[in-house]
């Protein structure tokens, strides 16, 4: 008789999903996909949440555009394009290759993805950060 | 000598990893050193092998975190790696004790699929009674599926081995009809679960490619689709 798995399905089905020991570069763009993924809704919330800043009073609202224009805030700005800009460029590869369009040559076109994502991130951070 | 950490449990027992430390040589393999520890250490040690050689595919387990035949992998490699060797049962199967998981579920996807890369025996002479006899790669290990974490998450999912042999036999049907076949790929649990990680291919121990055969599974089923739907049906097969 098989006695009940004492390996938690939980534990089992975290470590399949988030676990990277052992993974290869596959393994690691799906996680960072779950995680980057997760930060995005994250951010969606907290950016309606901000907005909502608009409703209470002028003087709101101006302490939270002067909130956004500091320094630390363009950082999270600049680190918040990296997560867009990987989910995004990952995601495409994943159409690409789930549409059998590349198979053999998924990882060479998730480099290839990193490479234009490392050139929009340069790019993006010289906007934010040239003018000031 | 090296460090050997084992999963251990029985039913009624608390999960643990057991240490050992053993000899080993150039060649020795991790399932050496596991008939070693139940030779010499604890004969209640329960994991399963056969053929020693690759063949079988009784052997897979987790071996520092990755699915690998005990019986091929090298301890010397693995030191090259890491300083000593965990080895764990394959995650996703059902546990029955140590290093031993339930095949049942695992073989039933692929019996449900009907075994489309089973072939008849191409040797010469009279096939065995029954007629298929081996896969033509794959071992039906299970590594695939252990690694991969829609398999773990959806019990119902294919899996990467059941939708190989899929793409096999749809690949080269030897006058099968392959649409019942693409129907079930084409399901709610079928190759549309998968998310691409191509673990499945990375531990195949025979680089059968079910990662690979997956994708080009789905790119026929959206042909198949987009043909259903220039026809009038919804992209189903319904008109």
């Amino acid at each position: 008789m098989v006695g009940r798995d004492p390996r938690p399905r939980w534990l089992q089905v975290g470590r399949a999903w988030l676990y990277p020991r052992g993974r290869r570069l596959g393994g690691w763009a799906f996680i960072l996909n779950r995680l980057s993924g997760l930060v995005l809704t994250a951010y969606l919330l907290l950016h309606l949440t901000l907005l909502s800043t608009l409703a209470w009073s002028p003087a709101a609202y101006d302490w939270f555009i002067e909130l956004m224009s500091s320094r630390l805030v363009l950082l999270f700005d600049l680190a918040l394009a990296a997560v867009l800009i990987y989910h995004g460029l990952n995601g495409i590869r994943l159409t690409l290759v789930g549409l059998g369009v590349g198979v053999t040559r998924h990882k060479e076109i998730f480099w290839a993805a990193m490479l234009v994502g490392l050139l929009l991130l340069g790019y993006g951070g010289y906007r934010l950060w040239g003018g000031m | 000598m090296i460090e050997m950490r084992v999963f251990r449990w029985k039913r009624d027992q608390e999960p643990r990893y057991d240490h050992f430390l053993l000899p080993y040589g150039p060649r020795t393999t991790v399932l050496d050193l596991l008939e070693v520890i139940r030779v010499d250490h604890d004969p209640g040690l329960v994991y399963r092998h056969s053929c020693h050689h690759g063949a079988c595919g009784t052997c897979a387990m987790r071996i520092n975190g990755v699915e690998r035949l005990a019986c091929l992998t090298c301890v010397a490699d693995l030191l090259k790696e890491e300083s000593r060797v965990i080895v764990e049962p394959l995650n996703g199967f059902p546990l029955l004790g140590d290093l031993v998981v339930e095949m049942t579920p695992f073989n039933e996807r692929l019996a449900a699929v009907g075994l489309p890369p089973l072939r008849r025996c191409e040797l010469p002479g009279e096939p065995p009674e029954g007629g298929a006899v081996q896969l033509e790669d794959c071992i039906e290990c299970g590594a695939c599926v252990s690694a991969c974490p829609v398999a773990v998450t959806d019990h119902h999912y294919l899996g990467p081995a059941a939708l190989n042999a899929i793409w096999r036999a749809v690949e080269e049907p030897r006058g099968l009809d392959v649409e019942p076949l693409l129907d079930m790929a084409d399901g709610e649990h079928g190759c549309w679960r998968c998310h691409a990680v191509f673990e499945c291919s990375e531990v195949c121990p025979n680089q059968t490619g079910p990662a690979e055969a997956i994708m080009r599974l789905r790119q026929r089923l959206f042909i198949r689709r987009l043909r259903q739907l220039l026809r009038g049906g919804d992209g189903h097969g319904r008109a």
